[in-house]
């Protein structure tokens, strides 16, 4: 199969995986998910069967990567006293507020949302991301954006 | 629900952020083994070249026009798709190159790898023309029959045509039996430059090379 040279893919790619892990890590923790994402896709890259969803095969990565980082996070007891709030300006995000409140959901529902509201993927392809039944996307998205909304009554999350 | 959660905005700054870890990530891929063909680009007095090596040397040199995508694709198809741009990689094949136009080397040292030339008739004229000395020419006819089939001269000029490594492998350096100093590509103006820079010929015998 001939697969285009993967510089194309860092070059077409970089942007969107970059701001999907903005928005599901913070800016900090997203240059190394950034760089594990790439790498990992690096050395799988010869053997992929299916080049027709490149973009999709690396938010697939970038997604288990994010959620390595969260579990990591949850097993990390975090001095949250001693540490500012944020250590870097969250320049890169559009609503600080609203993605600090996304990045309290539990993980499949913080994936689930993102991926549907955010990178505006159909259930379906939410689905094969994730590796769960597109049944299940649907609720882990539903209870994501219900908890949002609840948690920022101010915030339109819905349309 | 389009809008519905906008994503951080793409501006300037961002988009620089993002190139930058996009290097800084193929710095890492390059420490870790994972670069199969790393590529950058080189300025010479004949223009852009495309300078690509893989682990065991260099494997493609190529004039650039605005858009290499083309070669990367060969390189991706015939090589490795784990095509990066990565400096690092041809550094030294790089700074031979800048010593060869300004005057420095005559020899090219810089490993070769050939995967991009079959085996047979094609790869002794390429290697035939490999031990052309700086400074001198020889013949398609001479070629071939250093390759094995003095009459072969048109397969041989084929042969030449299709050199990955120009310069290095020094295509240049073959001239017509009957004269002149023959094709080079679309641009016999760069094999006119080569060969002046070498001292193998006059500037009259060929005008004015550097205009093209």
């Amino acid at each position: 199969m001939n697969l285009p040279p993967f510089q194309r893919l860092l070059e077409e790619h970089r942007t969107d995986v970059f701001r999907f892990l903005v928005v599901s890590v913070g800016r900090q923790a997203a240059e190394d998910c950034f760089q594990e994402t790439f790498l990992s896709a690096l050395r799988a890259y010869p053997d992929l069967r299916d080049a027709s969803n490149l973009r999709g095969w690396l938010l697939t990565i970038a997604t288990r990567k994010a959620l390595d980082h969260w579990r990591g996070e949850r097993r990390r007891p975090l001095p949250v006293e001693e540490v500012p709030e944020r250590a870097a300006p969250e320049t890169a995000d559009g609503d600080p507020e609203l993605w600090r409140a996304v990045r309290t959901l539990p993980p499949m529902q913080r994936a689930a949302v993102i991926h549907r509201y955010v990178l505006d993927l159909s259930y379906a392809q939410v689905a094969e991301t994730l590796g769960i039944s597109e049944d299940a996307a649907r609720a882990n998205a539903y209870e994501g954006r219900r908890k949002l909304r609840s948690m920022q009554p101010m915030q339109e999350v819905t349309t | 629900m389009r809008n519905a959660m906008p994503m951080p905005e793409v501006d300037d700054e961002l988009r620089e952020a993002v190139r930058r870890l996009g290097a800084s990530t193929v710095a890492r891929a390059h420490r870790e083994g994972l670069v199969d063909v790393g590529y950058s680009f080189v300025d010479t007095p004949l223009g852009r070249l495309m300078v690509a090596c893989t682990r065991r040397g260099l494997v493609r040199l190529e004039f650039s026009g605005p858009d290499p995508e083309q070669v990367l694709e060969e390189l991706a198809g015939s090589v490795s798709p784990r095509v990066l741009e990565d400096p690092r990689r041809t550094e030294g094949a790089r700074r031979q190159l800048d010593a060869y136009f300004a005057g420095r080397i005559r020899r090219f040292r810089t490993p070769l790898d050939w995967s991009l030339t079959s085996e047979g008739f094609s790869r002794r004229v390429l290697e035939a023309t490999a031990a052309i000395p700086f400074g001198s020419v020889s013949t398609y006819r001479e070629v071939a029959g250093k390759a094995g089939s003095p009459r072969a001269a048109r397969a041989a000029g084929n042969a030449l045509h299709d050199n990955p490594l120009p310069i290095v492998v020094p295509c240049h350096r073959v001239v017509p039996s009957s004269g002149g100093i023959g094709k080079y590509g679309g641009d016999p103006w760069r094999k006119a430059f080569l060969l002046q820079l070498e001292g193998a010929i006059d500037a009259e015998e060929v005008g004015q090379p550097g205009a093209p």
